[in-house]
């Protein structure tokens, strides 16, 4: 007997829960400005994450799923990604794409049950929200190749939860991305729950991190309460996928302080106090605590920065709430980039029942 | 000028668009070097590269994947599956994803992909490889069904679904790859999508089919024009959207109406055609409208697939049983 094949999985930390350090520090975390721009960004998703619950008790949007306790993987995304890039995201990304020019007002406007949401004002081609798990990671596979074919040095971020990896388009993502080299970089958003199955009876592999070895590439988890770490972590696997077309798998491993979507109740499964456990580690307080041990910031300057967030999602939702109904129609003139003979007959039938949207 | 068979007429497409667009590109399993199990790519990577002729890892659902994150971004793929059978794996990229990418995004994404198969029975292949299931495509809003059944439409349709800026399934019977060969000229012409195709005029009866079902009903007309009953032949050639307009005009003119298809009965396209026949035609019609086709069972392995493929009896039977009618 001989050993053919033998593989390591890193494990990434930058700051600590008591927001000291554990490694070295990168030279964009040693810009106080960098690091307020970040922490803003997770003050803004939880504000935004609270607000949006709020408005699904009363019924002016439909099923939310909160980031809360996860505003570390999104905001460290956002800030990683090159503008060029493509971001594909599974469906708790609203840090991130508010960082890719994405309005709070789109993001309510789609869980408020209505597809404009999706179209983006910004423009640009990143996809939106997918729905069907772990699918998105073949779009960004075939992005990446689209990238190869052209020649371009762009690179491709794709997102998904720890159930995602179960699905076989996780792994054939990961495959074709070894083989054909692409530059692509997957994260699992590992918050240890799919919906009410836990992290441990979705597979018995050690680390969700070790599935990229079986596709020829490295696998890595990162501290994901640890802002600087995640932002760090995906700003060099994207570099190495732009520069030199290499894949990359990072595991990032934080907690869903939420229930799955409001539509959810995970007192149904979740041990009792295991989110209090938990909360010692969420990445909010432990980057304010960095901060202002540094001298960098303070309570004075925290308020001032949750008003002007609270003011922004204030102001979201007004924008949302007088955005115009939609009309019936725009079932059918989307469905082809031109409507073909047979279905309009259907359309005008619809106009002439003269009915209005719902909310 | 050469005449070339129907897998030819394919390969003659696909080059000349990869010679006229860039952004064509080809993929699926065995396609480059192989130039696919039925030869329909062959010569493809030599001409192009495999940047643009790519042999896949085993997945069809990654070769649909890969096809709509590739399709967001501008390109045009054509991707193939080796058979109809192995493309249900990518069903969830399809109908979840590619039929509504511009839906979902109002626009600002879309899906100019083409899934080319063959399809259909009558081949002595292993089971699995003789499915003829378009009515599962035909059935998902935002999607394309394209059917070709002669060398020349072929060519003129594959042109046209690539071409066109919204999902296609192009379905290729694979019974008629190589049946009846045809000079098409290579001139990039395309012919028109959501369009049926009358093959031959007639008088007294309307038979409607498509696909490698053309064969049989080309014949059987034959044979009873022979007895003096005159049929007219309609290719449906774009199954979804369906131009209703033709066949309706069709039935006005001839007051009867037999659709033929391989797949089985219940819920095919057929009970479709005559759905909308009855609901728009019923006063033309001078007799029941009937249908010929397969039986509503799992395809047979190669011994009894040639009694499960309706026949040229079967058609010329149901043909006069209607002209009976009335």
């Amino acid at each position: 007997m001989k050993i053919v094949a033998h593989f390591e999985i890193p494990y990434y930390q930058i700051v600590n829960e008591e927001g000291k350090i554990t490694s070295d520090v990168p030279e964009f975390a040693k810009d106080p400005d960098h690091l307020i721009r970040l922490y803003r960004v997770m003050i803004l998703n939880r504000l935004f994450d609270l607000k949006a619950i709020a408005l699904t008790r009363t019924g002016k949007l439909g099923t939310y799923p909160s980031a809360r306790g996860q505003e570390a993987v999104f905001a460290g995304m956002g800030d990683a990604i090159e503008k060029e890039d493509i971001f594909v995201p599974y469906y708790r990304d609203v840090g991130t794409l508010i960082q890719r020019g994405v309005k709070l007002k789109e993001i309510l406007l789609y869980w408020g049950g209505d597809e404009r949401g999706n179209a983006f004002e910004c423009g640009g081609k990143d996809f939106p929200y997918s729905v069907p798990i772990g699918t998105q990671m073949l779009h960004a596979a075939g992005i990446a190749t689209a990238f190869r074919i052209r020649g371009e040095k762009r690179a491709v971020l794709v997102t998904c939860g720890d159930g995602g990896t179960s699905q076989g388009d996780f792994y054939e993502a990961m495959n074709v991305a070894g083989v054909w080299k692409l530059p692509v970089v997957f994260v699992i958003c590992n918050n240890q729950w799919a919906i009410s199955v836990p992290r441990s009876q979705q597979t018995a592999s050690q680390t969700l991190a070790q599935k990229a070895i079986a596709a020829g590439f490295s696998g890595e988890q990162v501290d994901g309460n640890d802002v600087i770490a995640v932002r760090e972590r995906i700003f060099l696997a994207l570099k190495n996928a732009r520069e030199k077309n290499e894949p990359t798998l990072l595991e990032i491993v934080s907690y869903r302080h939420a229930d799955h979507t409001t539509a959810d109740d995970a007192s149904r499964y979740e041990p009792k106090n295991q989110r209090e456990l938990e909360w010692k580690n969420e990445p909010i307080a432990r980057l304010y605590t960095y901060m202002t041990n540094l001298g960098m910031w303070s309570k004075e300057k925290d308020q001032a920065l949750n008003e002007e967030c609270a003011a922004l999602v204030e102001q979201s939702v007004q924008d949302y709430a007088s955005i115009p109904s939609v009309s019936p129609e725009v079932m059918f003139d989307y469905l082809y980039a031109v409507l073909p003979e047979a279905y309009k007959e259907q359309r005008d039938m619809l106009i002439k029942r003269g009915e209005s949207a719902h909310g | 000028m050469a005449e070339i068979t129907l897998v030819e007429a394919i390969n003659q497409a696909l080059a000349f668009e990869m010679q006229a667009d860039p952004n064509v590109v080809v993929l699926g399993e065995d396609i480059a070097k192989n130039g696919g199990v039925f030869r329909a790519t062959v010569g493809l990577l030599d001409k192009f590269g495999p940047e643009r002729v790519r042999d896949t890892p085993l997945a069809e659902s990654m070769i649909a994947g890969l096809s709509i994150g590739m399709a967001s971004q501008g390109l045009k793929p054509v991707a193939e599956f080796q058979f109809m059978g192995f493309i249900y794996p990518a069903l969830d990229q399809i109908i979840n994803h590619a039929s509504r990418m511009r839906h979902r995004t109002r626009g600002r994404l879309s899906c100019g992909v083409v899934f080319r198969t063959p399809f259909g029975a009558g081949i002595h292949a292993p089971e699995h490889h003789s499915e003829s299931t378009e009515a599962i495509f035909a059935h998902i809003p935002g999607l394309r069904v394209v059917v070709p059944s002669s060398p020349a439409r072929a060519y003129g349709l594959l042109l046209a679904s690539i071409r066109n800026p919204d999902p296609v399934i192009f379905l290729e019977p694979s019974r008629l790859y190589r049946w009846a060969k045809q000079v098409v000229p290579n001139d990039g012409k395309a012919l028109p999508l959501d369009k049926c195709f009358t093959l031959q005029v007639g008088m007294d009866i309307t038979l409607v089919t498509w696909g490698a079902m053309v064969k049989e009903t080309l014949a059987a007309a034959n044979r009873l024009a022979k007895d003096g009953i005159s049929c007219e032949i309609i290719d449906v050639a774009t199954i979804k959207p369906l131009d209703i307009e033709t066949i309706l005009a069709s039935v006005e003119k001839t007051g009867r109406c037999i659709i033929i298809h391989e797949a089985a009965r219940t819920c095919g396209v057929g009970a479709e055609i005559a759905a909308q026949v009855a609901e728009r035609g019923l006063m033309f019609l001078q007799a029941p409208i009937q249908r010929v086709t397969g039986y509503d069972t799992i395809v047979p392995y190669a011994r009894l697939e040639k009694i499960y493929i309706p026949s040229e009896n079967q058609i010329i039977e149901t043909v006069n049983k209607v002209m009976e009618f009335a």
